[in-house]
């Protein structure tokens, strides 16, 4: 049984291995060759420019700027999404009142699971249109209209929310983590589940407050969650590439306004696409390679944590 | 009993949360990547040219030499703002006279639906190449891609053979089709640029069009004393008001000042003084608080929408508007264009329009069926199918007289039209937006940025001539000259 083994495996894995090296695989190959390349886009003639992309992109602001965003959202969306999705976690499952039940969530947990799990079922595209009638720069939009009413800001200068240069990230972050926290908060949930009850039981009986439960005992359970989480995070964070199309200012593939809100992805296809540089946006589509790769050896390392049996 | 490890040295294999870390780690490199990758893969296309079948015999009644009888034809329009019944009427006008069948596509995909067929070499025969996932002009014209129309413009026209094509269109609108110096696309719908306002506003409020900024200026205050905003302007999309602009610096300084903008003049912005006038004058608007409240945030439909609702006194658009808007017009609104107000010493006249031809149609180099696509094209230029158009989309074609009588137009059409007999031969239209994309998208920022308060006139001067400059760096743009 044992020596036929691998091809007996092998077998079953040919045809998505041969799916994932023509769809996978060789568009990436494709897409390394094309960048050496001053290639149109829009024909099969092109000429071999060596590392002329390259080079031209790292004197590219623009591109260098949406790095730096990409950077920016990296660090923010996972720690802000997780932080809030492990808090409500936690309040559902195990923050209510030990009463003589044991542990258990606050009143409503399941009423509240279900509401934060709405977003999740929305697409993108929709809830970029939901919060495009959000932050609309005059009284029609949600917030203007709301601060308005309430005498806050003038009616005639209204907040500009997409067009203000220091406020469009955060905008778009807050999008994202509106989206994402019901995901995370159920897939933590489901971690917490597995938790062994008599591990708070115990805590409980020694006088541990809910703070210090939380910390020294569901935490660390959850360890492997978290790091899951914080990769898929990270993927988010390193794209953007709808919301910033979709509700930022600017003419193709936004990213305004005056490039405060470029990401690498939205840059990419105004080159590809807009202006005809092909070859230089799959350059920016390497260097995008290179960079989430880099960013998934060094989450998976640095999250590493020893070994803990229950 | 579960485990946490993040090391899983067991004789089973890989753990499933091993598992779910490691497809996370890849999916993690996949996922951005993934589509923009899948959009570039091409198929290793074959550069063959498999058109120029010829097999009908050429005359003047067929300059082209289509065949009778089953042949084909594979159009693609853009299904946008004029919609594609316009599109589907020629087509089976088209299918009757050769006995011919038609394939038609209505999309607003261009690009994703089309980058592909070029790439393999075998894109459709006939092109509306247009709205917002058009592939740029300039990009195809540098693939080689695009069939140079100089044989449909040089056939006899159908109305009257005697003529040449291009000698019954409209002075001028063949010139957005210009790609180092032929005409490659044909810009079919007549436009023209300017403000527009309702007619029945103007009247309660006791307004006269002005003709002139101060005039333009002084209705504007009169509107916000009334609590109306002045102008409106697209702002998400800063094209919009970026037209605007051009056209006062091509007012102020005449034909000379926009073509040293198109011919990538290193003093086209900074040291012209056409350029600094009329960006100063945009920018007392802004500086006076005379912008429709919010605007610069608002897309293209909202701020229009907000301007049928009498929140402005202008807004600056091109004259699809009347047709965009036509479900949120009030009935009683009287739509209606005017020129861009006069500078003083504006070496052009008050009645001067930016007045060009937009929609191109373009057809590709390696079509299949080129003699199809051209007697196609000649096709649109005739009287009966440029009147199709009229009533399928409710706008002029670049056919001069090209309606029948008896077509009633609605009032902002009208109005255009009237418009564009006042001016005459007093029209201009830019060609750097079809010319050099990325030049267009800096200055739109720089606009963006000046409607916002946050840049100074002299900067924004400083940032479009910078845009020149780096365009006229590239030495494709050597190809582009106009006189």
């Amino acid at each position: 049984m044992r020596k036929g083994q691998n091809r007996f495996v092998a077998g079953f894995l040919l045809a998505p291995l041969a799916l994932y090296l023509i769809f996978v695989i060789w568009p990436y190959l494709q897409t390394i060759g094309y960048s050496f390349t001053d290639w149109k886009g829009q024909s099969q003639s092109f000429s071999f420019v060596g590392l002329d992309n390259y080079k031209a992109l790292f004197q590219d602001d623009v591109f260098l700027q949406a790095i730096w965003h990409n950077i920016l959202f990296l660090v923010f969306i996972p720690v802000i999404t997780i932080l809030l999705a492990l808090f409500f976690a936690f309040m559902v499952n195990a923050g209510g009142r030990g009463g003589a039940g044991g542990v258990q969530g606050v009143a409503g947990s399941r009423f509240y699971k279900i509401v934060y799990f709405f977003p999740q079922v929305l697409s993108l595209a929709i809830v970029a249109v939901l919060f495009g009638a959000l932050y609309r720069s005059d009284s029609g939009g949600l917030l203007n209209g709301l601060l308005i009413k309430l005498g806050l800001v003038d009616g005639n200068n209204p907040i500009e929310w997409m067009n203000e240069p220091d406020l469009v990230l955060w905008c778009l972050m807050a999008v994202v983590v509106w989206h994402g926290v019901g995901f995370y908060l159920v897939l933590f949930s489901a971690a917490m589940q597995s938790i062994p009850k008599d591990i708070y039981e115990a805590a409980l009986l020694d006088g541990a407050s809910r703070t210090h439960t939380f910390f020294r005992v569901t935490l660390p359970l959850l360890w492997d969650t978290v790091q899951t989480a914080w990769v898929y995070l990270g993927i988010i964070a390193m794209d953007m590439f709808v919301l910033v199309s979709t509700m930022t200012q600017g003419t193709g593939y936004g990213g305004g306004p005056d490039h405060h809100s470029e990401v690498m992805a939205n840059v990419m296809m105004r080159n590809f696409l807009y202006f005809g540089k092909s070859g230089y946006a799959c350059a920016m589509g390497v260097v995008m390679l290179l960079l989430t790769l880099i960013l998934s050896v060094v989450t998976l390392r640095a999250t590493r944590r020893e070994r803990i049996e229950f | 009993m579960g485990s946490t490890s993040a090391e899983n040295n067991s004789p089973e294999g890989v753990g499933r949360r091993d598992l779910i870390k490691r497809s996370a780690a890849l999916g993690l490199i996949t996922v951005p990547t993934m589509s923009f990758l899948s959009a570039c893969a091409s198929g290793g296309g074959d550069d063959d040219n498999s058109g120029d079948k010829g097999t009908g015999k050429t005359s003047k009644d067929n300059p082209f030499g289509v065949k009778k009888g089953n042949g084909k034809l594979d159009v693609v329009v853009f299904k946008g703002g004029y919609g594609d019944d316009y599109a589907k009427a020629w087509e089976a006008a088209f299918d009757k006279k050769w006995g011919s069948k038609s394939a038609h596509t209505g999309t607003q995909e261009i690009t994703g639906k089309l980058q592909p067929r070029f790439n393999g070499g075998n894109p459709p025969d006939i092109v509306d190449d247009s709205g917002a996932q058009q592939i740029k002009l300039d990009v195809l014209y540098k693939n080689g891609q695009l069939l140079d129309l100089a044989a449909v413009l040089d056939a006899p026209s159908i109305d009257d053979p005697s003529k040449k094509v291009r000698d019954t269109l409209i002075p001028g609108t063949l010139d957005p089709g210009l790609q180092g110096g032929k005409v490659v696309a044909l810009n079919y719908i007549y436009t023209v640029w300017g403000l527009w306002y309702s007619g029945k506003l103007f009247k309660e409020k006791g307004w006269e069009v002005p003709k002139t900024w101060d005039d333009f200026l002084a209705i504007c205050k009169d509107a916000k004393s009334q609590g109306v905003g002045g102008l409106a302007h697209q702002g998400k999309y800063p094209y919009y008001i970026n037209v605007a602009i051009m056209d006062l610096i091509a007012k102020q300084g005449g034909l000379d000042a926009m073509k040293a903008i198109d011919n990538l003049d290193p003093k086209a912005f900074v040291g012209s003084d056409a350029a600094k006038a009329a960006i100063e004058a945009v920018y007392e608007v802004v500086e006076k608080g005379y912008l429709m409240a919010g605007t610069n945030g608002l897309t293209h439909t909202e701020s229009q929408t907000r301007w049928n609702q009498y929140k402005a006194a202008f807004i600056t658009c091109g004259s699809w508007l009347e047709n965009e808007q036509l479900k949120q017009t009030p009935a009683d609104f009287d739509m209606k264009f005017m020129p861009m107000p006069s500078l003083p010493g504006d070496k052009l006249p008050f009645e001067a329009i930016r007045a060009g031809s937009g929609e191109p149609f373009i057809i590709p180099a390696k079509a299949a069926n080129l003699p199809e696509a051209q007697e196609f094209m000649r096709s649109m230029l005739s009287k009966e199918w440029s009147t199709l158009f009229a009533q399928k989309a409710n706008s002029l074609t670049i056919l001069k007289d090209g309606v029948s009588d008896g077509v009633q137009l609605r009032p902002g059409t009208q109005s255009t039209v009237e418009a564009s007999k006042a001016a005459g031969s007093n029209s201009f239209n830019y060609l750097y937006p079809n010319w050099y994309s990325e030049m267009d998208v800096s200055i739109q920022n720089a606009s963006n940025e000046l409607m916002s308060k946050r840049i100074q006139p002299k900067e924004w001067l400083k940032r479009a001539q910078a845009a020149v400059d780096k365009a006229a760096k590239d030495p494709a743009s050597k190809k582009n000259h106009r006189d």
